[in-house]
């Protein structure tokens, strides 16, 4: 059970994952959205959103950095594994409890509001709720973390990810002995990999992606579309400052216009 | 220099009835789905009001549009790039569905169905969003039809900028006029920079902006970047939606339906030449009142010859140079300088132009004390404050909005003498700087209105960037799926739909 769980099931959600979303951008990328309700009523949106994602971004890239970083480096520069864990302690409480106010805020909104609640898909609400369970449950696991504030324990978790990350076939076994609270909060996270696709989730790609689209991507601000099949005979290097580059070579008309692709 | 074409659009407000035609095709066309049923790409203000969505065109509380910073650059006033992206968790500036009314509908069927009562069964309202009963409609999408509500809210109404207003709070003084209001093409829209997808476009062989709805992602940053709040956010989709000039028909050389189904024809379409190079110049004109005169400098004159032949080298098709040439736009807007963008202090430079109506003389009654000038009556004596369309149309310069209007009247003054008197007065013409035969020209266009004469729409040229081959036998229009299943609604990853839920029969 523990070889499934957190030996074989990591592969299954990660690969749902990148399979399914490579599949609805590809398939259906109309669906593809953030689905902001907003618009529909303010109230309690704009204090529990930020909160919410503003603490999910921390607590995300505070995972992403602890647990995939080789633990050989934190030894290399110095950082003791008691300091790491302290301030995974600390940095990742503080933006637990902000991002848990704005998660209930926002349930709260989507459960008791007409406009919001008769406008929820089923995932929109199971997917807030397993997110408000996924952080209670990574809360709790601070109250046992205290109790080891050495930082022993969290390597086995390090270990255990990058193991995943590795092919190594004996990851599962870093895990073996840990606290129930922590098994519970690695099997949900790998639940929400698994559903990601089909969820609302998948705007977080585009969220990340919307920075360098946007500061780098693109010189200036506004965006220009060409139908032509190629550039201008003359003035090549003049496709407007501050517009999106040259027209697109060879997909003509398809790709710059909403216009029917032709049939594959 | 680089030449570009766009669409243009002109209205004749001196002509407009405020018949809510040209709203009502529109939406049977492009928003009658779920989601938009708020949403009017094409609707028709009355004005002095404040509009839809209340108070539009107040930036101080939406910041839409651009403001030139003090060290003099141009950036979307709802802020920098590094602003909008701060503002992707929940965007300050959003108006909320209320601001533009809650839709509704009405239950009809209880009138058939409501058992034997006491009253004659009603059709009542229920929110279109919720299906609930709505016990009092508060707002709706022509809440202030010919001057409906009190003076105090509809005097908040922008455009009484520095106008002593209160005196047209009375009857004897009141004065209204139609506004009908799409998309305006900016060629600085301000929903496309504030894209972070980067999912809305300007055309470069028309200029007609449209959304990407399969690279929108809503962060709806357009919502509050556009300034005519033109761009509405589909609840239902999650996806933004505007006006697309029926781009469709544009480019078979049709008009779009609100100028098609336009009963005053007060409606133009024509192809205006301009320097793409100058756009950044002209928007960022150092004072307000500049904009309208820095826009007019960004359009190139069809008939001078080195436009041509640049325009010809930038690939603009020999029909597109013609129609220019012949555009009832250019002569409006460039010609006789009758027609003005709407709000250029937003420095979007909007391409959907506005003709001032003239108005009833004030105080008919004594019109023997009429303050004539020559033949004509002094503008300033028309009921209409000229400072309120100047603030409308010229960011509060009176001075080309007064040079219109005695245009429009001396257009009059000269074909009533010839038509009525069969005098030819040439004088007429001269005092407002035009000449017989160009006032003749002028009456052709704006007061005939012939069809063609009205839209001079050169097709697209499709034949030259696409094969046709290869669209043989390829996917009509779907709801944005393409080919695979022809609606996105009840694939695994769509939103379930759920059908409203009508009002139980009381």
């Amino acid at each position: 059970m523990n070889q499934f769980l957190f030996g074989t099931f990591p592969y299954i959600a990660l690969a749902i994952c990148i399979i399914g979303s490579i599949a609805r951008y590809e398939r259906d990328p109309f669906t593809w959205k953030s689905s902001s309700s907003q618009m529909l009523r303010r109230k309690q949106l704009i204090v529990g959103s930020v909160l919410f994602h503003v603490g999910v971004l921390v607590i995300f890239f505070g995972h992403l950095v602890g647990l995939l970083t080789p633990i050989w480096i934190f030894d290399a520069i110095g950082i003791s594994h008691g300091a790491k864990q302290l301030l995974a302690v600390v940095a990742g409480g503080v933006a637990g409890i902000a991002a848990l106010i704005g998660g209930i805020l926002l349930f709260h909104r989507r459960w008791t509001d007409p406009r919001i609640a008769k406008n929820s898909s089923f995932w929109d609400n199971a997917i807030l709720l397993m997110l408000i369970a996924q952080l209670v449950l990574g809360l709790g696991t601070i109250f046992v973390s205290l109790g080891h504030l050495d930082g022993h324990e969290m390597t086995k978790f390090m270990s255990w990810a990058q193991g995943i990350f590795t092919f190594n076939g004996a990851a599962a076994g870093y895990v073996a002995d840990v606290a129930i609270i922590f098994k519970l909060h690695l099997v949900l996270g790998l639940l929400i990999i698994a559903v990601f696709p089909f969820t609302r989730l998948v705007h977080i790609l585009s969220g990340f992606a919307a920075p360098f689209r946007y500061l780098f991507g693109r010189t200036g601000y506004q965006v220009v579309r060409s139908r032509r099949t190629e550039a201008l005979p003359k003035n090549v290097g003049a496709i407007p400052r501050g517009r999106k580059g040259p027209a697109p070579a060879s997909q003509g008309a398809s790709a710059p216009d909403a216009m029917p692709t032709p049939a594959e | 220099m680089r030449v570009r074409a766009q669409i243009g659009m002109v209205l004749n407000l001196d002509k407009c009835i405020g018949c809510h035609t040209c709203s009502v095709t529109c939406k049977n066309v492009w928003t009658t789905r779920d989601g938009v049923e708020y949403a009017w790409f094409n609707n028709v203000e009355t004005k002095p009001g404040t509009g839809y969505p209340t108070d539009w065109e107040n930036q101080a509380k939406w910041n839409g549009g651009w403001e030139r910073t003090k060290s003099g650059k141009l950036q979307p006033k709802q802020g920098s790039k590094w602003r909008i992206l701060s503002n992707i968790f929940a965007n300050p500036d959003l108006p909320e569905i209320d601001d533009y009314y809650e839709p509704f509908d009405f239950d009809h069927d209880h009138l058939k169905s409501a058992p034997e009562m006491e009253a004659f069964p009603t059709a009542r309202p229920y929110s279109k969003i919720t299906g609930e009963r709505i016990e009092k409609i508060e707002k709706g999408p022509n809440w202030e039809e010919i001057l409906g509500g009190e003076f105090s809210k509809r005097s908040e109404d922008y455009n009484f900028e520095g106008i002593q207003k209160e005196i047209y709070g009375e009857y004897e003084n009141t004065f209204m006029m139609y506004l009908p209001r799409l998309c305006e093409h900016c060629l600085n829209p301000a929903c496309a920079a504030s894209c972070p997808s980067g999912a809305i476009y300007k055309r470069e062989e028309d200029g007609i902006v449209l959304i990407d709805q399969e690279k929108c992602r809503g962060w709806r940053m357009c919502v509050s970047g556009c300034p005519y709040k033109k761009v509405y956010y589909n609840w239902e989709s999650g996806k933004s939606e505007k006006c697309t000039l029926c781009y469709p028909r544009i480019e078979s050389g049709n008009p779009t339906v609100c100028s098609e189904t336009c009963v005053g024809r007060i409606r133009y379409l024509g192809v205006m030449l301009y320097d793409a190079d100058k756009i950044d110049t002209a928007a960022n004109a150092p004072s307000e009142q500049e904009l309208y005169d820095a826009q007019l400098d960004v359009f190139l004159d069809p008939f001078d010859p080195v436009v041509v032949e640049t325009a010809r080298a930038d690939g603009i098709p020999e029909d597109w140079i013609k129609a220019a040439q012949e555009s009832p736009i250019w002569k409006m807007a460039m010609e006789w300088k009758v027609a003005f963008p709407l709000h250029p202090e937003y420095r979007t430079l909007p391409m959907v132009w506005y003709i001032p109506p003239l108005s009833p003389i004030q105080n008919a009654a004594e019109a023997g004390k009429i303050g004539m000038d020559g033949m004509m009556p002094k503008v300033q004596d028309l009921r209409i404050p000229v400072r309120y369309l100047a603030n409308m149309l010229t960011a509060g310069d009176e001075a080309p909005v007064i040079s219109a209007l005695e245009r429009m009247m001396a257009m009059r003054a000269y074909m009533r003498s010839k038509t009525v008197e069969g005098v030819i007065d040439e004088a007429i013409a001269a005092r407002v700087g035009l000449s017989g035969r160009v006032i003749e020209d002028m009456y052709k266009i704006m007061a005939l209105a012939d069809y063609e004469d009205r839209f001079v729409i050169p097709t697209t040229h499709r034949e030259q960037v696409e094969e046709a081959y290869d669209l043989k036998g390829g996917c009509g229009f779907t709801d944005g799926n393409g080919c695979s299943t022809g609606t996105s609604k009840p694939s695994l990853f769509g939103k379930g739909k759920k059908p409203l839920k009508m009002p139980e029969a009381m």
